[in-house]
């Protein structure tokens, strides 16, 4: 009887919003696409005038497009980290959190992508990329690396969406719209749930999850080839592929209880993102941080120790010159602050958590900022480079991307189930089935063996 | 049950070939890029390393002994003023210089009082800036000067980023370039009219050289600090005297700027003002 009334609210708790939302909702989305709409405008003003209605000029020639463009990539990790590192691992408190993880992926795949765009000078040339790529290029890497990693997140995102999706076309049958029905019966491929099914589903998830975590890591990595591959200081660094894949990682989590947190509330999943889900996130969070803070200093150490000539100049400007409130703020609020707070007991709740992580992910856009602009203010040879201060078109491009990464969650969120159904109630019935067994098993025996018990206990410390 | 399993092996293999067409996709460029390269070498691909024979290897030399930026003159430095009008360089709203090709930078000498380096693309044989391209619009052409072909240019401004010496340009907005600019014919060798959103640079004016003309900047130094030859030919001038380019480099201890990164710029500077000999210290003077 118990598992079936929580397998009921389970359905009912996450198809709800499928359909029905309440008032709110709609008014934020409403406010998100008011913001996107300020975002399309600011683009085509930027059409009309070309970059030069952004306040990049010849020697700071990139800015805060690059830095969103690394921000979203970097944020997109969560997905590969939660849905495919716990799967590979076995890890069973994932299940509630994988279907945001990835859904996060994809949108900030596509998002982080669009910013290219809005980068380039002659848009309207994007296709030459196809036509004229050469594989000698960084910025071929990144399109190479980027459309394969935003295909593998979409199938690794359908995938353990298939049941669900099954269920849906059932369940909802007369109660959703015919365009979310028809939907639902197209992508469901006919999912009965039969064994050969299931099994041949699982295959397919374990196969992606292993796939999917090489090209993540790629990613990244190639991302921060884009720099590193140049002769400039702060960037011409090898240690930058991987300190850019763990600050990816490490932004990833962060979005993932953030986004988490929001969904918990306004769609009452409490019961089943229970603090234990955002304290297990919270460690993973203080590991990926106390990693982040060994690479930079990795990173600044080696360069400050030598002080070559250009490196001088750019960890002068961070240190103590014109950048130094944004690598400070970057420093205290965004690494060391977020760490305490994950550690220290009286801040480690949900509350503590989403402020910890809203902290790193604004800490992280800065790092990003930090990385792209103050190298580019270091001259290269004697000469004035200016100061680069983004103008109103920047700001609503990037206010657009933020909003509309927001907006195609909540549609994502009206359409498919927000947390895997099947994944969750199968976990719920392991942890049943453990605590059954356990019940049985103790007053049968009352002094059982340790061999008895060991199995057991192992079991349940999975 | 059989025909069932079937549908679902079949749909599973389906997704599979799906996924591998897409990994697989992005590649078609590059192999196209490459059936491309052998049908007509053209610019894209070309990667700057010299080749064994070359037809031509035109260098500067720039004497910073004669060079006083125009300062005894008073007036501003011509090599660029000669520049800017020998190409029609676009400029600001107001008409003031934003892009100097080649750039009369002032740095402050040991001893007290000035010296001034005269900057253009250093037209790099191992050229980081042709590397980078995603789409081969900048590329080495035979005679080693580093081109772009702006209708090709996606506006990326990879190239700005990998350029040690700071010396590319871009066109922000919609250039503002003088009135007979438009009746120019395209070429990269003379990129007028100028396209917005591309990324413009010194072209070592090559489309003087095979007219037998000198570089308009070489033409317009006053102080004739400016040589202009051919590598290949041994051979330079600064439009008054004629050198013998490999000794001339020789005996006057001609260094490059940023040697140590193995760029391997074609523009060589000849020293004499009690500057540092090599490797200059270009880290900035606090103002």
């Amino acid at each position: 009887m118990m598992k079936m009334s929580s397998k009921n609210s389970l359905e009912s708790t996450v198809l709800q919003p499928i359909l029905k939302v309440g008032k709110g909702y709609t008014i934020l989305a409403l406010f998100l696409l008011s913001v996107v709409l300020l975002g399309v405008f600011a683009f085509l003003t930027q059409l009309s005038q070309g970059l030069a209605a952004t306040a990049m000029r010849d020697k700071i020639f990139w800015g805060i497009y690059i830095v969103n463009f690394v921000f979203f990539i970097g944020i997109s990790h969560a997905g590969t980290l939660i849905s495919a590192i716990l799967r590979v691992t076995n890890a069973g408190w994932r299940t509630p959190i994988t279907r945001m993880a990835e859904m996060i992926t994809v949108v900030a795949i596509m998002v982080g992508a669009t910013q290219i765009l809005f980068d380039q000078g002659r848009p309207d040339r994007i296709f030459n990329l196809f036509l004229y790529g050469r594989y000698q290029s960084p910025l071929v890497w990144d399109l190479l690396s980027i459309s394969t990693y935003l295909v593998g997140s979409c199938m690794y995102l359908y995938l353990p969406l298939i049941p669900d999706l099954a269920l849906c076309r059932d369940r909802l049958a007369g109660q959703a719209s015919r365009f979310k029905l028809a939907i639902y019966r197209v992508l469901a491929v006919g999912w009965t749930g039969a064994p050969e099914q299931k099994k041949l589903l699982e295959r397919a998830i374990s196969v992606m999850a292993i796939i999917i975590i090489p090209i993540a890591i790629s990613v990244h990595t190639v991302v921060s080839w884009v720099f590193s591959m140049t002769l400039r200081p702060g960037w011409n660094s090898t240690l930058f592929g991987p300190y850019f894949v763990i600050g990816a990682i490490f932004s990833g989590i962060a979005s993932i209880i953030i986004v988490m947190a929001i969904f918990r509330k306004i769609f009452h999943l409490e019961q089943f993102l229970e603090e234990k889900h955002f304290l297990k996130l919270g460690t993973l969070l203080a590991v990926t941080n106390l990693a982040y803070i060994y690479f930079t200093l990795a990173e600044y150490l080696t360069m400050g120790y030598k002080l070559a000539g250009e490196d001088k100049e750019l960890l002068t400007m961070l240190f103590a010159g014109s950048q130094a409130p944004a690598f400070w703020a970057f420093l205290v609020l965004g690494l060391f602050v977020p760490l305490f707070m994950v550690v220290n007991k009286k801040t480690r709740n949900i509350p503590g958590l989403v402020v910890a992580s809203a902290l790193v992910n604004v800490g992280m856009w800065i790092k990003r900022f930090v990385i792209v602009v103050p190298t580019l203010q270091v001259p290269l040879l004697p000469f004035d480079v200016g100061i680069y201060r983004p103008t109103w078109v920047e700001w609503s491009l990037t206010a657009g991307s933020f909003a509309g990464f927001a907006l195609l969650f909540m549609l994502f969120a009206r359409i498919f189930p927000i947390m895997s159904i099947w994944e969750v109630r199968e976990e719920l019935e392991t942890e049943k089935e453990k605590e059954t067994e356990k019940v049985i098993e103790v007053p049968a025996q009352p002094q059982p063996k340790w061999t008895e018990v060991f199995p057991a206990k192992r079991e349940e410390a999975r | 049950m059989v025909p069932k399993s079937i549908g679902r092996r079949q749909f599973l293999k389906l997704m599979g070939i799906g996924g591998a067409t897409a990994l697989l996709a992005p590649a078609v460029p590059a192999i196209m890029e490459k059936l491309d390269r052998n049908k007509a070498p053209g610019p894209s691909g070309s990667t700057g390393k010299s080749s064994a024979k070359k037809l031509r290897q035109w260098v500067m030399v720039i004497d910073l002994k004669k060079c006083d930026g125009c300062s005894t003159l008073g007036d501003i430095p011509q090599c660029t003023k000669a520049c800017i009008e020998g190409h029609m360089i676009p400029t600001g709203p107001n008409g003031e210089w934003v892009q100097k090709w080649i750039e009369v930078l002032k740095e402050e000498l040991p001893g007290g009082g000035n010296y001034f380096l005269p900057v253009p693309c250093q037209q790099c044989e191992n050229a980081p800036c042709v590397n980078v391209c995603p789409v081969g619009a900048s590329y080495t052409n035979e005679e080693g000067i580093v081109l772009i072909d702006h209708r090709r240019c996606i506006g990326c401004r990879l190239c700005m980023a990998a350029c040690p010496y700071s010396r590319r340009f871009f066109n922000w907005g919609e250039p503002n370039q003088p009135a007979q600019a438009k009746f120019a014919r395209y070429s990269p060798e003379f990129p007028v009219p100028y396209i917005k959103g591309t990324v413009v640079k010194c072209i070592f004016c090559a489309h003087n050289t095979h007219n037998g003309k000198l570089p308009v900047c070489v033409q317009g130094c006053p102080m004739n600090a400016i040589y202009f030859g051919d590598l290949e030919e041994d051979v330079a001038t600064n439009k008054v005297e004629i050198v013998e380019l490999s000794k001339f480099l020789a005996k006057n201890n001609a260094y490059r700027l940023k040697e140590e990164l193995g760029t391997q710029p074609r523009v060589y500077y000849l020293p004499g003002h009690g500057e540092e000999f090599r490797g200059h210290n270009f880290e900035r003077t606090k103002a």
